[in-house]
């Protein structure tokens, strides 16, 4: 009896012949349901006009501004991306000892050195965009508006280790003990930028 | 001419009218165990995969964030399975030579996708969207488990309809402060509901049980 309700299901429903993402197909070559963009085609609001938001270069150049109003909000962002995507290799305070590199990937350089501390943002955004070295590019995990954020927040934690100890608040300086009141203040939460 | 069934039979046929009864409660009953079986869900069944990707290994030991991979999850119905060439970021330089890792590196050459097994499967009727749990603060080990200790995956929960709405009628018994939702080893406080009916205010979590919420 079993065995007849069990004759009588059919899984049309289950899988109907309508394609979902990623799903395996026998009518493409490929075998990709999902198809990429006609070449030529742009999506209605994707036009890529704003050269200096989506390359971070102006005249060839990487831009010293981030391209739009960085308030708290923006750096949160950024730094709840960097922690996602960044971490992995630049560790969480960009020292480039993430675990990643620690299981044998080339170490990418600290972000706390003068030559890194003088690069204009739009290198980090450049260099998210388009791989540098043996960091292939971010432009497929990343949106731009979370990769000027991450440069925004890498900024945030270049000043964090390299803040003079009378940056810091008033009520924080007080903990930081004597000994190393002499030139730069510990770690120190981010909320202002370059 | 003779009755052609004995007397005793009348006996027989009033046992078996009232066993019918049992016997039909029992088969319902075991209509039932049986659909919830892992046999028919197949949940906690390890599947094969072309390559072995353990994510105990990559998200406890090394760390990585579902959404370093699974990027779209926040803002699409799809998490998304990742393209080869996220594997790429790091095994361009890492395990280059590994034999398990071959079809990786060949899918990468030849631009041709693997065909990685699909775990969690909802049947194409069900419309699920994986953002607005994600944003309502369901956290990813609430349906998917443990992942961080599961070498291979496999499908944590029934996914019967039964399961969805046990959350649906009462999101106060699941729902997680938004923060840690991506977390893995968070652990629900012991006066949950309290949380619950808090959060349920705060990110306005609706009862959704109509049908047309996921069958459209």
């Amino acid at each position: 009896m079993l065995l007849l309700f069990a004759s009588a299901c059919r899984q049309d429903m289950h899988d109907q012949p309508k394609v979902q993402p990623l799903e395996a197909s026998r009518f493409y070559e490929d075998g990709r349901a999902s198809r990429p963009l006609v070449a030529g085609t742009i999506a209605r609001g994707h036009l890529r006009e704003d050269t200096k938001f989506y390359t971070g270069m102006a005249g060839g150049k990487e831009i010293a501004e981030v391209p739009f109003p960085v308030t708290e909000k923006v750096l949160e962002r950024g730094r709840d991306r960097f922690n996602i995507f960044c971490t992995p290799c630049h560790d969480h305070l960009g020292n480039g000892l993430g675990m990643v590199v620690r299981r044998g990937f080339r170490r990418p350089p600290s972000f706390h050195s003068d030559r890194m501390r003088e690069l204009p943002v739009g290198h980090f955004y450049d260099v998210i965009t388009s791989g540098f070295g043996a960091m292939q590019d971010y432009s497929a995990q990343i949106e731009p508006k979370d990769r000027w954020a991450i440069a925004a927040y890498v900024r945030t934690l270049q000043l964090s280790q390299y803040a003079r100890l009378a940056d810091l608040p008033a009520g924080i300086r007080d903990l930081i003990p004597a000994a190393d009141a002499s030139k730069k203040g510990g770690a120190k939460k981010g909320d202002s930028r370059k | 001419m003779s009755q052609i069934f004995h007397r005793s039979t009348n006996t027989f046929s009033r046992i078996t009218i009232f066993g019918a009864v049992f016997i039909l409660g029992f088969l319902t009953w075991a209509f039932g165990e049986l659909s919830r079986s892992t046999y028919a869900t197949q949940a906690g069944v390890d599947r094969e995969q072309p390559v072995p990707f353990s994510h105990a290994h990559h998200v406890s030991g090394i760390g990585l964030d579902c959404r370093y991979c699974h990027t779209s999850v926040e803002d699409s119905s799809f998490a998304g399975i990742p393209p080869t060439k996220t594997c790429m970021n790091c095994h361009s330089q890492i395990w280059l030579t590994s034999p398990t890792l071959e079809p990786v590196r060949e899918s990468y050459r030849t631009d041709r996708s693997i065909k990685w097994t699909r775990v969690y499967d909802l049947p194409d009727f069900a419309y699920f969207n994986h953002s607005i749990h994600v944003s309502k603060g369901v956290g990813c080990a609430t349906c998917h488990g443990r992942v961080d200790k599961m070498p291979l995956v496999y499908q944590q929960s029934t996914l019967q309809m039964e399961w969805c709405l046990d959350c649906h009628r009462n999101p106060e018994k699941y729902v997680r402060p938004r923060a840690d939702v991506f977390r893995m080893d968070y652990q629900p406080p012991d006066d949950q509901l309290a949380l619950g009916r808090r959060l349920v205010k705060e990110y306005s979590i609706e009862n959704r049980t109509s049908c047309s919420t996921c069958h459209r």
